[in-house]
């Protein structure tokens, strides 16, 4: 074990580096001041101003809804991609599922954008739009996830089934699901937080009528920032640290950068 | 004999079908239809109210058909390759700062005993469970009062700022896997601490240090948030340029072709990062 105290220094550093941002954020959503300058005096007002904001309530549920939706969607779409990929070898699938997660996100976004467009018209752009774009992106995360759970697997189980005279939607149902149901549920908890969380594709999707909560943080941004954001960017901090946590109880490996 | 086998394939190929039929579907309607749409409008004219024309019954005066014009304004003006090769620049300083704070991280992260090293990696993780935008949005506060808020160095810290555990998480899962006694038997035939990093840990750590780079160069060359809330007004990159055809100006086909440009350029860096990375398993 070398472990010199300069590799120490350097690594607490860069520690601090990735908490400090977050927890200035949490502390001035505290402070009983408009300006995030300088602590004046502790205040839970801007949790109860964002409380009583109508237009964030409304952002809530649609992001809520949203991820929902397109979690499910992607873990039932991604676990057959999962299963494919493993079990057939497929070529196609790995390209098909995995392009959209590792290409820059605005590539995506417009080529939806394009697509709903053209393709359902000028007014298409809504709820649906926005719940098949998170659909796509995260299925390839959801297969990435329950392929791994399969190759940890002995082959000789789905046989042993096919052998006892199991048809092959038994042997699914009695036998695959179960076993890579950790996996299956990891892969949801990831969808979910990933759409919940999603900006980029959402933002060329959503069209005007649908904010979502990070579409509501950029307008925030970009026209005035107030305490408000730091009350709302608390809560929604801990509501994916939250699913991120349960992800890693339930699939320890998925979290582990296996992609 | 026969029988049972055929039936058995001819169940084993539906099955096939069943299994990989709907995401197969969904993803070539939804991810693979609307790239090649992109393809082809890189080649088309915008519509009588921008967008893109129609493919049929274009109102009269509107251009249809298809054309190079895209292209030749791409060329044609040496603004689009500056923003082009200042994208590659601040892309390239984020992956390489990324790079330098990443590595004692991973370093410390695998040469910990095994009961701390999942924790570890979880720390590194956990800010991740913050939404992107608040990432960015705390850079605003923390900068702004030093008056460092709208400029090239801001951009930097904030793209590095939300890209730095993609250098972190395949750094480790590399270095992890190193033999100790590689190390022991650098040291028993007289290497000094500098020598043994150099001329052990660093050759044998480059697949890991390829696939993170891959992973942070290419959605910073994307970016264009980041650019947007913490840069300068008008330093742009490529994301900038895209965004604002699309919504912006709504040149559709002028966007379309820019951002087919950048896949090319996206494309290229993978294939290189994993030809760099196979070429150092090899050379390990």
């Amino acid at each position: 074990m070398r472990r010199s105290p300069l590799l120490w220094a350097a690594a607490i550093a860069v520690y601090a580096f990735l908490y400090i941002p977050l927890l200035v954020v949490v502390i001035f959503s505290f402070n009983d001041s408009k300006l995030n300058a300088e602590w004046v005096g502790f205040t839970f007002d801007w949790y109860r101003k964002l409380a009583a904001n109508q237009e964030m309530r409304a952002a809530a549920i649609n992001s809520l809804f949203i991820a929902l939706v397109a979690a499910g969607l992607a873990t039932v779409l991604g676990t057959m991609a999962g299963i494919a990929m493993h079990r057939y070898k497929s070529k196609l699938l790995p390209i098909l599922a995995l392009t959209p997660v590792a290409m820059p996100e605005i590539l995506l976004g417009v080529s939806l954008l394009i697509f709903f467009i053209s393709v359902l018209g000028e007014e298409s752009l809504s709820l649906l739009t926005v719940i098949i774009a998170h659909t796509t992106f995260c299925i390839g995360f959801v297969a990435i996830i329950v392929r791994a759970r399969l190759s940890g697997m002995d082959e000789s189980i789905f046989e042993a089934a096919r052998d006892l005279g199991a048809t092959p939607w038994q042997t699914f149902r009695l036998v695959t699901l179960p076993l890579i149901m950790p996996g299956v549920v990891a892969g949801a908890l990831m969808a979910f937080t990933l759409s919940i969380d999603d900006f980029v594709i959402t933002f060329f999707t959503a069209g005007a009528g649908v904010p979502t909560l990070p579409l509501t943080i950029y307008t925030m941004i970009k026209v005035a920032v107030t305490p408000e954001v730091n009350a709302l960017s608390t809560l929604f901090m801990l509501l994916t640290l939250t699913l991120i946590v349960l992800a890693g109880r339930l699939a320890p490996d998925a979290l582990r950068g296996k992609g | 004999m026969t029988a049972p086998t055929e039936t058995r394939t001819r169940a084993g190929r539906l099955t096939r079908l069943f299994v990989s039929g709907p995401p197969v579907i969904f993803l070539v309607v939804f991810f693979l239809v609307p790239a090649l749409i992109m393809v082809v409008a890189s080649f088309r004219f915008p519509g009588e109210f921008g967008a893109l024309a129609p493919m049929f019954g274009a109102a009269p005066g509107v251009e249809t058909g298809f054309t190079v014009e895209n292209y030749g304004f791409f060329f044609g003006d040496s603004i689009y390759a500056q923003i082009f090769i200042k994208s590659f620049g601040v892309a390239g300083l984020t992956t390489l700062i990324c790079l330098v704070m990443a590595y004692p991280v991973a370093l410390l992260i695998a040469r910990s005993p095994k009961r701390y090293r999942d924790m570890m990696v979880l720390l590194v993780i956990l800010p991740f469970a913050s939404n992107f935008l608040v990432r960015v949005y705390a850079w605003m506060i923390i900068l702004g009062p030093l008056d460092l808020l709208f400029s090239r160095f801001a951009v930097i810290v904030g793209m590095v700022y939300v890209h730095l555990p993609f250098m972190i998480l395949p750094l480790y899962t590399n270095l992890e896997k190193h033999d100790p006694a590689l190390l022991d038997a650098a040291q028993d035939l007289g290497a000094n601490a500098w020598q043994r990093f150099w001329r052990v840990t660093f050759p044998l750590s480059l697949p890991g240090i390829f696939s993170g780079s891959a992973l942070v160069f290419i959605p910073v060359l994307g970016m264009f948030a980041i650019p947007e809330i913490l840069g300068g007004k008008d330093d742009w990159l490529v994301g900038n340029l895209i965004k604002e055809s699309f919504l912006g100006t709504r040149d559709w086909p002028f966007g379309s072709m820019l951002s087919l440009m950048l896949t090319i350029a996206v494309l290229a860096i993978a294939m290189m990062a994993s030809w760099l990375a196979q070429r150092g398993v090899a050379r390990a």
